[in-house]
């Protein structure tokens, strides 16, 4: 609940601006852009993500040494988990929304 | 400290540390606290107490959501599930374990509660639409990192007049509890190091009372062994200088006036409580954030009877001395003994973030190993 988990914006949702496709080391989830609407991210960047919820964007640098991060922190597996767990795609799989 | 040159700039972390020791007057004592219970984790893990000269103490704060949360407050969320038909509970992964009077959540599933793990609040919403025949009853926690993202998915509930979803908030906010800490008559802390992502909701104004009205430098700052050295070198500058300020170590990720999308959506949904009671420290006044009257609808404590239990704890647990440095977690007379991460008895050794299950884990555990070693075969 307290992680804060870099992403990268493969694809805003077609179906739904309010929300974006990420991707987390290798898996891909969506998340909720609702709280980045004063500075909406674009495909391509890197956001901070809160249970499902985009809060910053960051640069590509700081957001590759987070993942490192959390990986020293012995985080990242639940990191991971808690992507995983993001149900918020309007179908059931996500991966196939390109 | 382990692994120094697997960190970014591993020249500017030895150069943080001999600034550290330059800036450190040996004739005085550093009592620092770090607020947030993700920098006590990275102290711990990074080992960076090691790299500190003996008079800096880092003290463990109350940035713990799921350590202050009383154990009433899990008893109640328990007791409307339990109370009300179809319906069906549902909470972080976090929650899962903590220990209600009658047992934790997971517990309470295996004896035949619909106990569900959400890992957002947006998924509790999908779970509601799922089963329209049941009643979703989210039980959120945690600080303004994850305030905004309730708020918004009460916002959205109301939108889309989704009638069988409820959130039963136990939302709390840094402020008062930092204001707490200061009022009480045993403080003896010298600076704060910030919190680092709830900062990036709030922002760094609202610390400035701290530096005006209380005269203590406070930093906000990132979660890196070297964002955590850079933020002690600044409050130790500061100190020397005998200046008191806010400044901001982590601007990469924290914009000074904070996130203005999560406040608005904060400040349409909730209001603060009068008061509120946190495990260690007591009933905070303001401390706390309830559901706003336009949105009962949606407000678990609205719509469904709430017994309110209050469990006190246990006086042998000397919680509150260990949030204020008073003392450290070891020299509770429970640390280690009644009190460990398998049967928390305070609300530090709760959650693995918490200062004493911290401690235990990195400190006490390799203590006691090394201790094990040196015995005789």
């Amino acid at each position: 609940m307290c992680l804060a988990i870099p992403g990268k914006i493969v694809a805003l949702d077609p179906r739904n601006e309010g929300s974006a496709i990420v991707d987390v080391l290798g898996t891909r989830r969506t998340i909720d852009l609702g709280l980045l609407q004063d500075d909406r991210p674009a495909g391509g960047d890197w956001v901070l993500i809160h249970v499902g919820f985009a809060m910053s964007k960051i640069s590509e640098i700081d957001a590759l040494e987070q993942l490192r991060l959390l990986e020293m922190l012995g985080e990242s597996e639940a990191a991971l988990q808690e992507v995983r767990g993001y149900g918020l795609d309007s179908t059931k799989d996500a991966d196939s929304v390109e | 400290m382990k692994y120094v040159d697997e960190f970014r700039k591993p020249e500017l972390i030895r150069k943080a540390a001999a600034e550290i020791r330059r800036l450190c007057d040996p004739k005085r004592y550093y009592r620092l606290m770090e607020v947030c219970g993700g920098h006590t984790h990275a102290i711990y893990r990074f080992g960076l107490k090691d790299v500190l000269p003996a008079n800096i103490d880092l003290i463990h704060g109350p940035g713990c959501p799921v350590c202050v949360l009383p154990m009433g407050r899990v008893d109640d969320g328990l007791s409307i599930a339990a109370s009300e038909a179809n319906l069906i509970f549902a909470a972080f992964g976090d929650m899962m374990r903590i220990p209600g009077t009658r047992g934790s959540p997971l517990e309470h599933k295996a004896r035949g509660m619909d106990v569900r793990i959400v890992y957002s609040p947006a998924d509790a919403i999908k779970l509601a639409k799922a089963n329209p025949q049941k009643h979703v009853m989210f039980f959120a926690i945690g600080f303004e990192t994850t305030a905004p993202s309730t708020a918004l998915t009460l916002v959205r509930a109301k939108a889309e007049k989704l009638r069988n979803f409820s959130v039963f908030c136990n939302h709390v906010t840094i402020i008062p509890a930092i204001r707490a800490i200061l009022d009480s008559p045993d403080m003896r802390l010298d600076g704060f190091i910030g919190p680092g992502h709830v900062s990036t909701v709030i922002g760094c104004r609202p610390y400035e009372w701290i530096a005006k009205n209380e005269g203590k430098p406070i930093v906000v700052s990132g979660f890196e062994p070297l964002d955590l050295l850079q933020s002690i070198v600044m409050l130790l500058s500061q100190l020397q200088r005998k200046e008191a300020k806010v400044e901001n170590q982590y601007t990469r990720v924290v914009p000074w006036e904070g996130n203005r999308a999560a406040l608005r959506a904060m400040a349409e949904v909730f209001e603060l409580r009068p008061y509120f009671e946190w495990r260690g420290l007591g009933f905070i006044s303001q401390s706390a954030l309830r559901i706003k009257p336009s949105y009962a609808e949606w407000d678990a404590e609205q719509r469904f009877h709430v017994p309110g239990i209050r469990v006190t704890d246990p006086k042998a647990a000397q919680c509150g001395e260990v949030l204020k440095g008073v003392l450290t977690p070891a020299q509770c007379k429970l640390f280690g003994k009644e009190c460990t991460p398998e049967t928390p008895v305070g609300a530090l050794m709760v959650s693995s973030e918490g200062s004493c299950a911290a401690y235990y884990n990195y400190e006490h555990r390799k203590n006691s190993e090394l201790t094990s070693l040196s015995l005789p075969a």
